[in-house]
C-alpha cells in the first residue's frame, strides 16, 4: 500500500472491459485497485429479482452506480431461489459493471463451482466472495438436497489453486487462469467469539484477500475483534470491510435477531428505533453513524452496506456519512446509455472533482 | 450418540492421550493382520472402527478422519459438513443454526482443541474431501501408509 493514495477513478474506462493489471495485483478489477491504493472503500449488494427481466437488474444496479466501489451479486441468499449470481454477473458486466460474484457452497459441487469461476472471470468479473451459504432449511425450498461439497475455506483454497497454479482441483491444467480478487466473510458476533479471529486466520491462510463481515451494530464488540486481528497482523494480509445496514423498524430488527442466525443487534439500537417517530429514517441515521464509527476503527479498510429494500437511499447514506472523504466512486460510461435521462453535466462535474 | 459425543469433546485431552497411547499398537496389529490374512479382514475391521467411533463421536465414516485436528468433535456431524468451521450462523447459545437443539459441532471443536496438547491442528486448512473414501476405514489406510494422524 502506498502512503499517497492514487486517484483510481482516473484509470481505465470501463470495469466490464478488463483494465491493465497492475504489478502486485491479482485481478484486472477496479475494486482491488481502490483497496490497494489505500482508499476507504464502500461496497453494497444487489438483491437479485425473481424475474427473467434483465432491465430489472440494471434498474437496481443503477442505484449503486457511482455511489459505491463494488456491488455484490448475491447467490441465493438466505437459501431462497432468485435469479442466479452468474446471471447477474453476465448482465452487469455486459453493461460495464464488474460486480463481486458471490459463490455459495450450498447448491453446487466442485465441478459446477470451478466451471462458474472460469465463467465469471471470462465475463470480466474481477472479484469473488466465497461463502459456505445458509442451509436449505432456512429458505423457500427446505426440501432441497443440500450439496456442501466444499466449505468456504476449501473453496477459497480451490480458487487460489485455479488462479495461482493454473489447475483444477483434479490437477488438470487451465490454459488461462481466472484473475480474481478472492474474498470471504466472517461473523465476529457469533460464537465461538474468541475463535472467530482464528477462523479469519484460516481464511487468510487459504487465500482470502478481502473480507466482508456480517451486520455490525455493536461497535465495542467489533473493536475487540479488530484489536486482536490487528495484533495478529491479519489486517495487513486481508482488507477488512465491515458490514452494516439499514434497519427499517424495531419489529424487523427483532425479527432479524431471532430468526436470522448470526445477526446480533444490541437492545440500545432496538430502543432507538422504537422511540423514533420515523423509524426508517432513524435506521438510516444509525447506519450513517455506524459507518462513521467504523471508519475510525484501526484496521478497517471499508464498509459493506446491506440496505435491503432501501437500495435507493444508498447513495445519500454514503454521501451523508462522508466516509469516502470527497472521493467519488467510478461511474460506468456505458451504463449511462441505459439511463432514461442523459446527464450532460456529468462529465464536467466529474472532471471538476478530480483534484 | 449425542451425549457420548459431547462427553468425548469435554474429555478431548484424555481422548487424545488414549489415542496416542494405543494408536501405535493398533496400527502394528492391523499391519500384522494384513500380512497374515490379506484384505479378508478389512470388512470386520471397518465395521469395528465404525462401531467404536460411531459410539464415541457419532463418526460418519467419511474415510479421512481428522478428529485429532478438530478437538475430537467430528465435523461430518455439521449439517453443512464443514471441515473448516464454524459458519457464521451459530446461535448466541452456541447451538447450530440448522438444528437448534444441537451444540454447534465447531463450537465444540474449538473448545475441545483448547484442552488438547496438540490442539493446534485445528488451525490447519482442510482441503477438499475425497467422497470416494466414504465408508472406508481410516485405520486400515493409516496402517498401510504407516503415517501418523487420527
Amino acid at each position: 500500500m502506498t502512503a499517497e493514495p492514487l486517484d483510481v477513478e482516473l484509470v481505465g474506462t470501463n470495469p466490464g472491459d478488463p483494465l491493465p493489471r497492475l504489478p502486485g495485483h491479482v485481478s484486472h478489477g477496479r475494486f482491488e485497485r481502490v483497496l490497494r491504493a489505500g482508499h476507504f472503500a464502500v461496497t453494497s449488494e444487489i438483491a437479485p429479482p425473481d424475474s427473467a427481466d434483465p432491465k430489472e437488474i440494471m434498474r437496481r444496479a443503477e442505484m449503486f452506480d457511482g455511489a459505491v466501489d463494488a456491488v455484490n451479486a448475491t447467490d441465493g441468499s438466505g437459501a431462497n431461489c432468485h435469479l442466479s449470481s452468474v446471471g447477474m454477473c453476465a448482465i452487469m458486466t455486459r453493461n460495464g459493471i464488474s460486480p463481486i460474484a458471490q459463490i455459495s457452497c450450498r447448491d453446487r459441487n466442485r465441478i459446477a463451482i470451478q466451471g462458474d469461476v472460469l465463467g465469471i472471470a471470462a465475463m470480466g468479473v474481477g472479484n469473488v466472495l466465497c461463502l459456505s451459504g445458509d442451509d436449505v432449511s432456512v429458505g423457500d425450498h427446505p426440501e432441497a438436497k443440500p450439496v456442501f461439497d466444499l466449505d468456504s475455506v476449501s473453496l477459497i483454497a480451490a480458487i487460489r489453486t485455479m488462479r495461482d497454479e493454473s489447475k483444477f482441483l483434479s490437477g488438470r491444467k487451465i490454459d488461462i487462469p481466472p484473475s480474481l480478487f478472492i474474498g470471504s466473510t466472517i461473523n465476529p458476533f457469533a460464537p465461538p467469539i474468541n475463535n472467530r479471529v482464528d477462523q479469519l486466520t484460516k481464511k487468510i491462510n487459504a487465500g482470502a484477500e478481502f473480507i466482508q463481515t456480517q451486520y455490525c451494530f455493536d461497535i465495542s464488540m467489533l473493536k475487540s475483534f479488530m484489536k486482536r486481528a490487528v495484533d495478529m497482523g491479519l489486517t495487513e494480509q486481508a482488507f477488512m470491510l465491515i458490514g452494516t445496514g439499514t434497519l427499517p423498524s424495531a419489529a424487523t430488527a427483532r425479527w432479524l435477531r431471532t430468526h436470522i442466525p448470526g445477526v446480533h443487534i444490541p437492545d440500545e439500537i432496538i430502543k432507538r428505533l422504537e422511540s423514533a417517530e420515523k423509524p426508517k429514517l432513524e435506521g438510516r441515521k444509525i447506519c450513517i453513524e455506524m459507518m462513521q464509527q467504523l471508519k475510525e476503527v484501526e484496521g478497517v479498510k471499508g464498509v459493506h452496506l446491506m440496505a435491503y429494500r432501501q437500495e435507493k437511499h444508498v447513495r445519500s447514506i454514503v454521501q451523508k456519512s462522508g466516509v469516502l472523504g470527497g472521493r467519488k466512486p467510478w461511474r460506468s460510461e456505458r451504463f449511462n446509455l441505459t439511463r432514461k435521462k442523459p446527464n450532460p453535466k456529468k462529465l464536467s462535474s466529474k472532471s471538476g472533482k478530480k483534484t | 450418540m449425542y451425549r457420548v459425543r459431547l462427553w468425548a469433546v469435554r474429555r478431548s485431552r484424555f481422548m487424545e492421550s488414549l489415542y496416542n497411547t494405543f494408536n501405535p499398537a493398533i496400527l502394528l496389529v492391523l499391519r500384522a493382520t494384513h500380512k497374515i490374512f490379506g484384505k479378508s479382514l478389512d470388512r470386520p475391521i471397518t465395521a469395528l472402527e465404525a462401531g467404536l467411533k460411531g459410539f464415541l463421536f457419532d463418526c460418519q465414516m467419511c474415510g479421512d478422519c481428522i478428529l485429532s485436528s478438530t478437538g475430537m468433535s467430528c465435523p461430518m456431524n455439521c449439517p453443512k459438513t464443514m471441515r473448516n468451521g464454524p459458519c457464521g450462523g451459530v446461535r448466541e447459545n452456541g447451538n447450530c443454526e440448522v438444528k437448534p437443539d444441537m451444540r454447534c459441532v465447531w463450537v465444540a471443536a474449538w473448545d475441545g482443541a483448547s484442552r488438547m496438547k496438540n490442539g493446534d491442528g485445528i488451525k490447519d486448512v482442510q482441503l477438499t474431501l475425497d467422497y470416494n473414501q466414504k465408508g472406508t476405514s481410516t485405520w486400515i489406510k493409516l496402517a498401510n501408509k504407516g503415517k501418523q494422524g487420527s
